[in-house]
């Protein structure tokens, strides 16, 4: 089968099972792109992720980076069609046929019964990218930095971003 | 009560404003569009109010997919129909999207030369620590209780540790988490 069938059906199907938001699918992009296919490996899966994250633009962009490294410009196509329009669709037929309920009690329900699960996956991506940086004492003490001024202050992300790119450039990190 | 004031000229809607709109909130988000987009579509525009917003971010989330693209063509749908809903999301994921990719072919371009691989080493630590704080603060937002530590931890350890796919994980925690939230709604009630 063509990769870029196997890149589409795969990403539909993940897009379908984002309940928590693309990132919480990172881990399931991660079995099927490094474990299964060995299409990309650890430490490029990584650093692409975090390279999407120096960029503006929706989260979900980092899905077309996968894509791209794996089947070039039509695979990012192919990828972040895949991820984003099956499951805008399902927005559009639920707005369409639903909207006329919008304080019904499933609402409330499934996001409670839902949450817990996507914490954990939440958790599940932050340990699959730290799995693929070189473990040493000044990536796990840069996590827990990053961890606290991002709980403690309100520093734009991207400017913890770009201390990073500069810590690390210098080898500090 | 109101919790935004009307718009004081309202902005004729169409495909090519609902893509100029979303492309500018897509370029101007680092690190997740919504904030973004709350403030543009409900305090610069005044398209939707608060409460409105609010129930919108309710149902993209709720239903599987990217939230924001969820949000964007729902809104776009509502205002000009499939071309709206077409425009809002080109918007959104075009140009950051060309962003992304010049970065991504910047970095296999230069990967090898000097400082190159530390300063994506430094990032990566960096995107975990913001990946791992956006777990922090949702896990925060929680009702203490013992089901959902068990079903996050399971949740985890499926994926991470054991790399089982996602759809058999969700296939068996998503009717166990809804079964012990009714459970749990019917011991309050009763």
């Amino acid at each position: 089968m063509s990769i870029l069938i196997q890149l589409f059906l795969q990403f539909v199907l993940i897009s379908l099972l984002a309940f928590g938001g693309a990132s919480a699918t990172l881990p399931e992009m991660h079995r099927f792109l490094v474990v299964q296919h060995h299409w990309v490996d650890d430490h490029t899966f990584s650093s692409l992720y975090a390279i999407s994250q120096a960029a503006p633009g929706p989260n979900v962009l980092f899905v077309a980076l996968f894509g791209w490294h794996v089947a070039g410009l039509a695979g990012a196509a192919v990828t972040l069609f895949a991820m984003c329009i099956p499951a805008a669709l399902l927005a559009l037929m639920v707005e369409h046929y639903m909207s006329r309920y919008p304080h019904h009690r499933w609402h409330f329900v499934l996001r409670r019964a839902l949450a817990p699960i996507t914490i954990g996956l939440v958790f599940a991506t932050a340990l699959i990218v730290f799995q693929g940086a070189p473990v040493h004492l000044g990536a796990v003490l840069t996590v827990i930095a990053t961890t606290w001024i991002t709980l403690r202050t309100r520093f734009n992300a991207l400017w913890l971003i770009l201390a990073g790119a500069l810590l690390g450039g210098l080898g500090w990190i | 009560m109101t919790d935004s004031p009307p718009p004081t000229a309202p902005m004729p809607i169409t495909p090519w404003t609902l893509f100029y709109t979303f492309a500018s909130m897509g370029l101007q988000g680092f690190g997740g569009v919504m904030a973004w987009a709350r403030r543009i579509l409900v305090e610069d525009r005044g398209w939707v109010d608060n409460r409105e917003f609010t129930e919108l971010l309710a149902l993209s989330q709720i239903l599987p997919g990217p939230n924001i693209c969820n949000l964007a063509s729902i809104l776009g749908y509502r205002w000009c129909g499939f071309r709206g809903a077409a425009a809002a999301v080109t918007g959104l994921l075009g140009p950051s999207g060309l962003i992304v990719l010049g970065l991504g072919a910047l970095y296999e371009h230069f990967q090898n030369a000097p400082g190159v691989a530390g300063a994506v080493h430094g990032m990566t630590a960096v995107a975990v620590g913001l990946v791992f704080a956006a777990g922090v603060k949702l896990a925060q937002s929680q009702p203490r209780n013992l089901r959902g530590p068990i079903l996050g931890v399971a949740a985890l350890v499926a994926v991470a540790v054991l790399h089982w796919p996602l759809v058999w994980v969700l296939g068996v925690l998503i009717p166990l988490a809804l079964l012990l939230e009714w459970r749990s709604g019917k011991a309050v009630q009763a």
